[in-house]
Formats: C-alpha cells, sequence, structure tokens
C-alpha cells in the first residue's frame, strides 16, 4: 500500500501497539498531525501545554505501564523543548520514542527557520538517535527505534524526520511488534559463584534498584530474601518495585534513606546487587561505602560493573533469568541474629523519627501529610512527583500499593517533571494519580495543568507549599551558613485560585483535619485539583548523608 | 597504574559515527592520545585506530562504554605489541649549511623527501610513532615550518583477523 511519509510514521506506530502519544503541533510535522487525525480512531493524541510536557507525559506513560512512551514536537524549538524529557528519561534509563520533524533536507544546513540538529544535539542523552533522510528507511527505522528504546537496559531514542521525507510517497507494510533483542544468560560457573557468596554470607543485604522494577522482580526479590535470611533496600528508582508490607524490607537507602536501611547496607557482609547503578547520591563516598560487605551486581550493562563501586563478582545479561537461578541454588537459612540486629537498627530509626515528630509543633507536618495519604489512598494509586524535599519525604513516607506506582525523576533530578509525568501515567493506566509536588517545582511546568483539565485527568496535585525551594534552602541551613541566597520565594500566586483560573478545583489546606477532607474530596471528585498544603519552610528531609560523606557522617537531627 | 595501549573499533561506515565515538569519549572524560579512522576489508565498516593511556579501570570502562554504541561493532585491544606504523608530513627550513645534516638524518630514517624549494624541504617519515619523535626531535634544531602526524594505524601480528578471533 502506498502512503505517504507521515502516514507511514503513524501506521508503524499504530503497528507497534502504540496507542497513545503525547505533542505538540508545529510547521514541519503538520503532515503527521494531518496523518493523526486521519487515523485519530486507531490512535489517541493527547495535545500537552508544552513539548517538555509531552516528553514527560510520554516518560510517565511509561513508568506506569513499562510500554515504550512516545511524544512529537516541531523541529527547532519544539525538538529542543524535549530535551530535558528526553534527558530525564536516559537517566533512569525509561524506554522512550521521541519524533521531531525537521526542514526538508534540502534546507538541512541552511540555517532555515525552526532548523535545529536535533541528532547532534540529543546525541549524549539518547541511547541512540537517528536522521531519517529517506522514506523507505523510515518504518524499519521505527521499529528499530521500538527495539533499541525496550531492549537490553532501556532508554530514549529520537528519530529525527525531515519534511520532504513526510510528504513523500512508499510501500507500507505492516510487521509484527518488534520483539526486545534477547539479552545473554549468565555463565553456569558465575551462578555457582553468586550462590556460593551467598550461601556463605552472614548478614545479606538485598539491594534493589530501577532494573529490577523494570523486570517486576519484586515478588520474587521478597522469596528469596526469606529464603536466605536477608533483608530489602532499595535505591530511589527500586521504591515500589518489592512488597513494602514485609519486615524485611527496609526501605529506601543512600543521601535521604531510611536509617536502617542505609545502616544495614553498611554493616552487611553481602549486598546482592540488583538492577543498580550505584548513584553518588546512593553510595556517598566510594571510598567508605559498605567496607564491610562483598559486592554480587546483576545488570544488563557490562558498563555498570565497576563503573562507580568495585565488586566482587559482576553478572552481566538476563537478570530475571540470572536472579531465578541464582536463588534455585541459594540454601534456606533463617539467620536469626541478622534479623535482629536489623530490627535494632529500625527501632533506633523510628525513635529517631518519632523525636523529630515530637519536636514539630507546626500546623501540618509533612509526615502527618503522608500519613494521611497513606490511609486514604486506593492501593492501585500512582504517585508522581516533582523533585526537591517533597520527593525525598514520599520516597520515605509514602506506602507504594505496587509495582510501577512511582513515578519520579530520580537520575535527573527534574523539577518540573511530575504534572506532565503524573498525566501520562493516568493516560496509561487510567488509575487514581496522585502528583506530590512543591511550590518550587510545581511553578516550572504548571502549564499543564490545562492539559489536565482539557482531558479530564483527574490528577490530585498535592502542593507541599512552603514559600521556599526547600532542598536548596536545607543545605543552606546546614552547610552555608543559612545565607538564603535566592532561595525565598516571595511570589504572592495563590494557588487555588489559579486552579480555578485553569478550570480545576483549588483548595487549600493549613491543618491535618483540612488536608484529609480536601484530599478525600478530591480522590471523589474526579477532578483535577489542587490542594495547596502549607507547611513550615525549615521542614528538614532526615536523616541526610552530606554529599560525599560516608555512613557515619549521617545527619539525624538538627 | 597507566598503561599504553591500543584499541581498534569496526564501527558502521555512515555518516555521524565518528562524532559518537568522539562525543562519548569526551562525555565520559577520556583522554585519548591520537585516533585514526579509515576504509577497511569489508566496505559497510570503518576501522577506528585508538591509542591511549590509562589505568585496567577506565581501559575496561572505555571498552564498555563503546560497546554500548550501537553503531560499534567490535572492539578490541591489541595486545602483544601489535604491528604499528604513523606517517608524518614535516617541513623544514632548507638551508645550505644544513642541508647534508637533513639529508642524512633522511637517508637513516628511510624517509624520504617529497618536496623541494630553495627554502623549504617537505620529509615523509612512516614508521612506528617512538621513530617519528625521533626524527622531529632531529630536524628542531634546523627549524620546523609544519608538521602533521597521521595518528597510528595498528593491526595483530600472525593470520589473526578481529572477525576470526
Amino acid at each position: 500500500m502506498q502512503l505517504n511519509g507521515a502516514q507511514i510514521l503513524i501506521r508503524t506506530l499504530i503497528e507497534q501497539g502504540v496507542t497513545d502519544v503525547f505533542g505538540y503541533p508545529g510547521g514541519q510535522v503538520i503532515n503527521i498531525y494531518d496523518a493523526l487525525y486521519e487515523y485519530k480512531d486507531e490512535i489517541n493524541h493527547v495535545l500537552t501545554a508544552h513539548e517538555q510536557g509531552a516528553s514527560h507525559a510520554a516518560d510517565g506513560y511509561s513508568r506506569a505501564t513499562g510500554k515504550v512512551g512516545v511524544c512529537i514536537a516541531t523541529s527547532g524549538p519544539g525538538a529542543t523543548n524535549l530535551v530535558t524529557g528526553i534527558a530525564t528519561a536516559m537517566l533512569d534509563s525509561i524506554p522512550m520514542v521521541a519524533i521531531t520533524g525537521n526542514v526538508p533536507c534540502s534546507l538541512i544546513g541552511k540555517d532555515s527557520f525552526q532548523e535545529i540538529d536535533i541528532t547532534g544535539v540529543t546525541l549524549p542523552i539518547t541511547k541512540h538517535n537517528f536522521f531519517v533522510s529517506n522514506v523507505a528507511d523510515l518504518a524499519d527505522t521505527l521499529r528499530e527505534a521500538f527495539q533499541i528504546a525496550k531492549s537490553g537496559r532501556p532508554g530514549p531514542v529520537l528519530v529525527d524526520i525531515p519534511k520532504d521525507v513526510q510528504v513523500a510517497k512508499y510501500d507500507y507494510e505492516s510487521q509484527p511488534i518488534v520483539e526486545k533483542t534477547p539479552l545473554p544468560k549468565v555463565k553456569e560457573s558465575e551462578i555457582d559463584e553468586a550462590a556460593a557468596l551467598i550461601n556463605e554470607a552472614k548478614k545479606p543485604y538485598i539491594y534493589v534498584g530501577g532494573g529490577a522494577a523494570g523486570l517486576g522482580l519484586g515478588a520474587d526479590i521478597l522469596a528469596f530474601a526469606e529464603k536466605i535470611g536477608a533483608v530489602i533496600g532499595c535505591s530511589f528508582m527500586g521504591l515500589s518495585a518489592v512488597p513494602q508490607d514485609s519486615e524485611r524490607f527496609l526501605g529506601m537507602q543512600g543521601m535521604h534513606g531510611h536509617y536502617a536501611s542505609s545502616m544495614a547496607q553498611n554493616e552487611a557482609d553481602l549486598i546482592l546487587a540488583v538492577g543498580v547503578r550505584f548513584s553518588d547520591r546512593a553510595t556517598g563516598n566510594v571510598a567508605k561505602f559498605a567496607k564491610k560487605s562483598k559486592i554480587i551486581q546483576l545488570d544488563p550493562d557490562s558498563a555498570e560493573i565497576n563503573k562507580n563501586v568495585r565488586v566482587n563478582l559482576g553478572l552481566v545479561g538476563d537478570v530475571a533469568d540470572a536472579f531465578a537461578r541464582i536463588a534455585a541454588k541459594c540454601k534456606d537459612s533463617a539467620k536469626p541474629d541478622w534479623f535482629h540486629e536489623v530490627k535494632a537498627l529500625k527501632a533506633e530509626e523510628k525513635r529517631f523519627e518519632d523525636e523529630i515528630a515530637a519536636a514539630n509543633t507546626a500546623p501540618l507536618t509533612p509526615k502527618q501529610v503522608f500519613e494521611i495519604i497513606n490511609a486514604t489512598k486506593p492501593k492501585n494509586t500512582i504517585i508522581a512527583t516533582d523533585v526537591g524535599q517533597h520527593q525525598m519525604w514520599t520516597a520515605q513516607y509514602v506506602e507504594f500499593g505496587g509495582a510501577r506506582q512511582f513515578v519520579s525523576s530520580g537520575g535527573l533530578g527534574t523539577m518540573g517533571f511530575g504534572l506532565g509525568a503524573a498525566i501520562g501515567a493516568y493516560v496509561a493506566t487510567k488509575q487514581p494519580t496522585v502528583l506530590i509536588t512543591g511550590d518550587g517545582s510545581f511553578g516550572m511546568n504548571l502549564n499543564e495543568l490545562a492539559t489536565a483539565v482539557t482531558y479530564k485527568i483527574p490528577v490530585v496535585i498535592v502542593l507541599m507549599n512552603n514559600g521556599v525551594l526547600g532542598m536548596v534552602r536545607q543545605w543552606q541551613t546546614l552547610f552555608f551558613g543559612k545565607r538564603y541566597s535566592n532561595t525565598v520565594l516571595t511570589r504572592q500566586t495563590d494557588f487555588v485560585q489559579l486552579a480555578k483560573a485553569f478550570g480545576a478545583e483549588g483548595v487549600l489546606a493549613e491543618t491535618p483535619v483540612e488536608f484529609k477532607r480536601a484530599f478525600e474530596a478530591a480522590l471523589k471528585s474526579g477532578k483535577p485539583t489542587v490542594i495547596d498544603a502549607r507547611i513550615d519552610k525549615d521542614e528538614m528531609v532526615l536523616p541526610m548523608l552530606p554529599p560525599g560523606g560516608a555512613i557515619s557522617d549521617i545527619i539525624t537531627k538538627v | 597504574m597507566e598503561n599504553k595501549f591500543v584499541i581498534a573499533v569496526y564501527v558502521d561506515n555512515q555518516a555521524g559515527v565518528l562524532t559518537r565515538v568522539t562525543a562519548m569519549f569526551t562525555r565520559r572524560g577520556f583522554n585519548i592520545d591520537a585516533l585514526t579512522v579509515g576504509e577497511t576489508e569489508r566496505r559497510e565498516y570503518s576501522r577506528i585506530t585508538i591509542s591511549m593511556q590509562c589505568d585496567d579501570n577506565a581501559k575496561t570502562q572505555l571498552i564498555n562504554q563503546l560497546k554500548k554504541l550501537l553503531v560499534v561493532k567490535k572492539v578490541e585491544v591489541l595486545e602483544d605489541e601489535p604491528i604499528k606504523r604513523e606517517l608524518m608530513l614535516i617541513k623544514v627550513e632548507n638551508r645550505s649549511e644544513n642541508r647534508s645534516d637533513i639529508m642524512t638524518a633522511v637517508d637513516v630514517f628511510r624517509a624520504s623527501v617529497i618536496d623541494y624549494s630553495t627554502e623549504s624541504m617537505c620529509i615523509e617519515v612512516t614508521g612506528q610513532p617512538s621513530k617519528i619523535d625521533a626524527f622531529v626531535k632531529l630536524m628542531q634544531p634546523f627549524g620546523i615550518l609544519e608538521m602533521c602526524r597521521t595518528g597510528i594505524v595498528a593491526l595483530e601480528r600472525g593470520a589473526n583477523t578481529l572477525f576470526n578471533d
């Protein structure tokens, strides 16, 4: 069947199982939008307020489902507006395909109107990218893009399509959805080596990262921990991967991790790291990280082995398969001493927390906000966040009900990520969706409220409003002698009125009672709602490992 | 400990491939001494030869990061002293009092004079990088006007090739 390039693009997206795309029209994608109009019964396009919102929505869509998120933007500024979203996906290994239009091939390189070398711009922030100069290559290039995005360690792929290629005609034939490229299986001898190390261990700690979350290994990891008497901690990206109601689950470790989780990692004699990359925020000073422990690392990416932390055994390949084979070779062992040691750490953690909570006399505290959210939210609620203190409190306090419920920018730490991502997550799942944000982050991309209203996306936005850029302020308090340079927001924004101006609901909450009422009503309302939850400007995220510090430097109170 | 070594990389013979490879070096902070690129026995591939020095960790990381690039088909460290060659063109001042010394050096180094004028001589030298270094040093007193070096190309000794290892 002869189709033009734009039609081939949309048909190939449909063929590859894409049901929703996020984007924004423009001069060099008019043909693509014309094809979207033609096939609108088969593929849903969500018009965002800004291309950045589209990129975060595609990312949130992927995080909530594991499917490849797709966003579309025009050339030049449209394409560059995707950059932050693509980089966010890259740093967290999120499968995404970004489609950009470009000026016709005859105008490439001439500094034409809205011409940008977007493949050049995105070179270091994509897993791979393509410039399609011939319509004959278009469909196969797109198929390859999907395959690259989802195979091995996932990541974003950009496909830049000049206008003349969108117009040119070529034969199109539908093909099956591309399969992930199979990963090599880890050698039996290495599996044996891993099992031997685990069987020798007296204090095993399973360290779960985004890689394990992406593979849905949570229940297997928990069963394995029970079998070998291990405890489980996770990196930020590993949150929501493991069922949290188990006593063996200690939560996030690292800079703002749970005290017991970080301490247990430091005390462990064996760390089984599954799909983690030992980020500096997770390890602190690598020279002092987990010195008492042997480390086994499972990852699909060989470049992650020994990149940041030296490991005793690095297993590269099919992580799920390797994990299952290791588990089958390990002996049952209860290790009650280790479990008691960890329990004591947990008790200590609770004491710190209670002390901090007791000393806090603010009318509404972050802890209270999250207790209400945990008690109220349906089990299948997706929690998206922006970046800053609210994000770390979310990571510490939220009890996730299942895998893929945590949608947050870990590696890049993208303020302004949350609202677009929450919209994407809701479009993908239609599950209850809550965005936890702060007044700083929300201010960056709140224009996407318009999108939530247009598409009737009932995202509940918990705006933890403290009138400051809280995380930077916290560093200024602790490390810069309280010199609050440019972190006090003396803005006069009325978020309740702002929400209403967008056609959303807005409500102020200054006490736990008000917040509970507002949150319950927002979940029931079926409308996007901003809850302007006022918290104190000097709230801190604790504990805190100072950047580059060791576990002994942990700050548990101020 | 830092070691000197040579890496051969087979990449897709397409536009923009060299950019992807060198951009990765920049982004990851790898410092390379020299890099050459050219056609191979297979039309669809180019061969990049990289010479650099770093410790073993950095070397492993470099190889793994190279393998992650989708345009990279094969990466190999050329162990056991591969055959290495480099070519240099060097233009030196042609003064009568130095001429015979220059010509002697050309003779001893099995170099050749490929351009000659009353003011200058252009000399072509091929060999191991150390030989080229020595020749440059020898020419310094005579006045080097201009020079360019290709960087090394290297192959393993014996019948082994990158694809049948």
